[in-house]
């Protein structure tokens, strides 16, 4: 497992002390689990849990024309941040497709923090810095100057709040705030990947072990990749290169809540326009299995011999204790109840599509 | 290194066979549920299956991943474990016990010979975990 090609996050001599089961996650290696996915899945539902999610991309877009640049190159209305706020945004190429699905934080009216998925990094910031050519903006990848930690679960906040002077509950959902976290400069949002209320904090690397260590210590118990993708997955959050990749549009993707036409022009808002008054082609969709059987990403969906759909995440739920997944069916094959038949490695199964997301914690 | 029970054979693709008389009951080895992490499904033959020695008898699937099962010997299926169906963590918890998943009724119980015993099993997977 020592794999001197893995590029390491500032944690990674923490994780393995941890008993942290590493693997190689897209070029990184970073724990799939510590004391088992149920164990930490449950403990986010329930308790607490910080997962290590430093990989991840950060981008800063400064300069007069900033909120230009973003407002052309994405979906979501840019224009409507607050200095403080952050949204759920999708970096588009003009097919409509994602570059990448991505956060935005407003520090600024010029100056904004973009988080991206780690594997596409420096795709993202390739793209928007050519993109930034025609405005007056500078676009920089800083991710090697932020480690990032995920404290997710009812506990999160009470936990956190121990470690920081900035008043926590005063950061309503999808908002953040600056300040010192465990006595280092922080940037501390309520956001998440989980489904539970919780924070994500970015930090400077050289403090990210001791702060873990600290929220460990507190009770939070320490989580990997595995039940990351569980706990999204519940909650129904895209998954880049699963559920979403440059062949996919918001759209498609059922995620229509953050396309915003009326804001004016943006890279593929034709399309979207489109899609939005003629229905997409196909449709992301929730379903569970009726037969027995688990369907995973990449399986294909068929009516006779007819490839019509495709699986695009399948696991057991932990929380709901059967089988579920997301899949793309053609759009008059899509509404709830409709159920399909899919290859489990060359079986036909039964599933059915449900309504989403799966799981929603109660407030 | 957990003990790997002397009374076992064990296969390359990790399951092993426990013999009474003609009877071999399969399972995976401890080893092999730790590497898989948490079962949540495991899909066995029917009772009356036949099945040639390295022959797929069924899946085991933890939350990340599906993993085949093969048959360390050949015979006919005499009897599954059901209360996997309910609890498949029983492998994870138990998998020399109430993990069990089924029980062949062996043609040729001359097969076992060709299997690891727990000390080859042993250094088979330290060999495994090296590299």
């Amino acid at each position: 497992m020592a794999d001197e090609t893995l590029k390491k996050t500032p944690l990674n001599e923490l994780h393995k002390s941890l008993g942290g089961k590493m693997v190689d996650f897209g070029g990184w290696e970073l724990p799939v689990q510590y004391s088992g996915i149920l164990d930490e899945h449950e403990a986010v539902r329930t308790r607490g849990g910080v997962f290590d999610v430093s990989h991840m991309g950060e981008l800063t877009v400064r300069g007069p024309q900033a909120l230009e640049l973003l407002q052309r190159s994405t979906c979501n209305d840019v224009a409507k941040l607050e200095d403080g706020r952050a949204h759920y945004n999708g970096l588009l190429y003009p097919t409509g497709g994602f570059v990448d699905d991505i956060l935005i934080y407003r520090i600024a009216n010029d100056d904004y923090f973009v988080v991206v998925n780690a594997s596409n990094t420096d795709k993202d910031y390739e793209w928007l810095a050519e993109q930034a050519k025609s405005f007056d903006v500078e676009v920089n990848n800083v991710s090697t100057q932020y480690a990032q930690l995920a404290v997710q679960g009812p506990d999160a906040e009470r936990v956190l709040q121990s470690l920081t002077d900035v008043p926590l509950a005063s950061i309503k959902y999808y908002r953040f705030a600056q300040g010192n976290v465990d006595g280092a400069p922080a940037i501390v949002s309520r956001t998440g990947y989980t489904g539970e209320d919780g924070f994500e904090v970015y930090l400077a690397p050289e403090h990210a072990p001791r702060l873990l260590q600290k929220l460990v210590d507190a009770g939070v118990k320490p989580c990997g990749l595995g039940a990351r993708d569980t706990l999204r997955l519940e909650a129904k959050m895209a998954l880049y290169g699963n559920d979403i990749d440059h062949t996919t549009t918001p759209i498609e993707a059922d995620l229509g809540w953050i396309v915003k036409i009326e804001k004016g022009d943006f890279a593929g808002r034709d399309v979207l326009e489109r899609e939005k008054a003629e229905g997409p082609r196909r449709k992301l969709v929730g379903f569970e299995m009726v037969d027995r059987g688990i369907a995973r990403h990449g399986y294909p969906i068929v009516n006779g011999s007819e490839e019509v759909g495709v699986v695009t995440s399948g696991t057991h739920s932990p929380t709901l204790k059967k089988a579920i997944g997301l899949a793309y069916l053609p759009l008059d094959q899509s509404a709830q109840g409709t159920e399909f038949t899919v290859l489990i490695r060359g079986k036909e199964t039964r599933a059915r599509v449900i309504p989403t997301p799966f799981y929603k914690r109660a407030k | 290194m957990s003990s790997i029970p002397e009374d076992n054979k064990y296969a390359k693709s990790h399951e092993y066979a426990h013999a009474e008389s003609d009877v071999a009951t399969i399972g995976i080895t401890d080893y092999a549920q730790a590497q898989l992490g948490d079962v949540v499904f495991v899909e066995l033959p029917q009772v009356g299956t036949q099945l040639d020695a390295n022959e797929e008898l069924g899946s085991i699937e933890s939350v990340k991943a599906v993993s085949e099962l093969f048959a360390p010997v050949s015979g006919e299926v005499v009897e599954i474990n059901e209360a996997l169906n309910d609890n498949p963590a029983l492998v994870n918890t138990d998998p020399y016990g109430d993990g069990w998943m089924i029980r062949i009724r062996m043609s040729d119980p001359t097969e076992l010979d060709e299997l690891m015993n727990a000390e080859e099993y042993e250094e088979y997977i330290e060999k495994e975990e090296g590299h």
